[in-house]
């Protein structure tokens, strides 16, 4: 079997679920060869052996992750051109895109991006237009490099003894020209990121005011979710515009979404429409959201949700 | 200054999105061009910058005659000028071929800054920025919501998951904006007016000293391979909150076991 490099997402050791998602589906394809890069490897290695990396490419340089991008596609380049993949995958995540881009164009390979499942011949599927449409696409030229949009795979223990082989490479001067000089977290509690979470619950311009959104999170406290926020809410300024699900925003796909107060214009469903199952609470029974909802309550979300979470307190 | 922005005219959101069934892509007809939601906050920020630090903003577009809606926009709101990328051998081209044509282009113009957005609500590759920067060999500022310039030296705030990292760079530099960034202005009658007048070139793939060869649907990196109409949702149940709504939801979830 060949090669199929999974480019590892961590903050500083800390390995994200969409990772264990890509090398199960990269063993599925080939055998998954994890790309590490910057600190922090010790902590996280017992967690890509138990989610099957036959192999583990190691550049633990500090250096590689002080810059915007550039250095993680110039080393993924260099593998590409060492070790000969079959493809390369990577999280369907801003940055993650952003890799894609620029080791296509290193590699002159085409690039998929925010595919929601690989077949045999490296074959994507996107849900585009809003989830209106399933296309699928390949790669002409080049080693195919795919974003994988996260929690689009469910992640499998396939316990494994990676080889692990140290890599460097050499920094030129455009990998180094724009240069990270802080990293700024922003309050974001104990709950789990937006994209990676099973359970999403989102408050909209039903929610009325940033105060209300405790509701919001209430809810989404008591089921162990993110929060999330439709457009109409994070340009009133009631939520912080990370937490944007949408069009312009995040594109989450949940085991769970429950939409409060958001009435499910398209910029909202753009967002959301591969979510598996999907709740919604609203007063206006003609909104559309409910076109979309797996189940739904028509009613004042004042009254509806603190006694949803109050109900499944109970039940704890 | 010389600010680049790089401006794609999209199917309106709000009306039907179809592909062609014979080349699988974008039909264009089907629904209404607009400039590309996050372009706005791009053309935004150029005249921000432009007002601050003096120069001269140019719209840069690829696409069909249609596209020209999006340049008056653009000029209506403050841009100076643009040039219009216009030739049936770019119809089809993919994200690599499209940074290609643009660096083509960008090397013809010149700039100190090119500005554009995130991603396109259309194909969404989000992955322009991150090509162009690479292919030129200029700093990629992507995914701002805050840019400062002084002098030669750039400053942006990257936004991510955890919040966002302070970049540092110098000019010449490639900027990708999100949302967060400004509140776009609305062209003013008095603008749409004087948009009129503008200039607006218009090249064609051998004007802009691009191989034709490597552009355009059949020379694609990427290709369609087939597409159909997403499934309908099951219709769900859908119940009328008779002061139990809460309640209701919870035996739902119990019943999916999600608690």
């Amino acid at each position: 079997m060949s090669e199929i490099l999974v480019l590892v997402d961590h903050v500083d050791g800390d390995v994200k679920k969409v990772t264990l998602e890509l090398l199960t589906l990269a063993n599925r394809l080939g055998d998954a060869a994890a790309v590490w890069v910057g600190p922090g490897y010790e902590g996280a290695k017992d967690k890509l052996a138990e989610f099957g990396a036959k192999k583990v490419y190691l550049a633990a340089d500090g250096e590689l992750t002080s810059y915007v991008v550039a250095p993680k596609a110039t080393l993924l380049a260099k593998l590409v051109q060492d070790k000969a993949p079959a493809a390369v995958l990577v999280a369907a995540t801003a940055e993650g895109k952003e890799v894609a881009g620029r080791l296509a164009i290193k590699t002159g390979s085409g690039a998929l991006t925010d595919v929601v499942d690989v077949a045999e011949g490296f074959v994507g599927e996107h849900s585009i237009f809003g989830g209106g449409i399933i296309a699928h696409a390949k790669v002409r030229t080049g080693t195919p490099i795919i974003a994988v949009r996260p929690n689009s795979v469910a992640p499998e223990a396939a316990p494994a003894t990676p080889a692990e082989e140290q890599v460097s490479v050499e920094l030129s001067g455009a990998d180094k020209a724009a240069k990270v000089v802080e990293k700024v977290v922003e309050e974001k509690g104990e709950r789990p990121d937006l994209t990676e979470a099973a359970i999403v619950v989102s408050g909209g311009r039903g929610v009325g005011s940033g105060e209300n959104f405790t509701i919001i999170e209430a809810l989404a406290d008591t089921l162990g979710g993110a929060v999330g926020a439709s457009r109409a809410a994070t340009d009133a300024g009631w939520y912080p515009h990370q937490f944007q699900v949408g069009q312009t925003g995040k594109t989450v796909s949940p085991q769970l979404y429950i939409a409060v107060g958001i009435s499910g214009a398209i910029q909202h469903r753009a967002g959301m429409q591969t979510s598996k199952t999907i709740i919604a609470i609203n007063k206006d029974p003609e909104a559309p959201i409910f076109e979309l909802v797996d189940y739904g309550v028509v009613g004042d979300l004042f009254q509806v949700a603190p006694q949803l979470t109050e109900e499944i307190n109970k039940r704890k | 200054m010389n600010i680049v922005v790089c401006v794609k005219q999209v199917p309106d959101t709000e009306s039907p999105r179809k592909l062609k069934s014979d080349d699988s892509t974008l039909d264009r007809g089907a629904a209404d061009g607009v400039i590309n939601e996050l372009d706005e906050y791009a053309i935004e920020e150029a005249l921000r910058i432009k007002e601050a630090q003096g120069g001269e903003v140019t719209v840069l577009t690829m696409g069909p005659d249609k596209a020209t809606d999006s340049i008056r926009k653009a000029l209506a709101m403050g841009a100076d000028k643009a040039v219009h990328l216009l030739d049936d051998a770019l119809a089809g081209s993919d994200a690599f071929q499209t940074s290609y044509a643009m660096q083509q282009v960008l090397g013809r113009t010149g700039f100190d800054l090119v500005i554009l957005g995130s991603e396109s609500t259309d194909a969404r590759t989000g992955m322009l920025a991150a090509m162009l920067a690479e292919r030129l060999g200029v700093p990629q500022l992507s995914l701002a919501n805050k840019v400062e310039i002084d002098g030669s030296a750039i400053r942006i705030q990257r936004q991510t998951d955890y919040g966002h990292d302070k970049v540092e760079a110098t000019l010449p530099a490639v900027v990708s904006v999100v949302e967060k960034i400004n509140e776009p202005r609305y062209p003013s009658f008095k603008g749409i007016m004087a948009a009129k007048k503008k200039p607006v070139e218009t090249l064609d793939v051998a004007g802009a000293g691009i191989d034709a060869g490597r552009v355009g649907l059949a020379n694609a990196a990427t290709e369609v391979v087939d597409f159909a109409e997403a499934p309908a949702r099951a219709q769900g149940q859908i119940v009328t909150d008779e002061g139990d709504g809460g309640v209701k939801i919870a035996e739902f979830l119990a019943s999916k076991k999600f608690v």
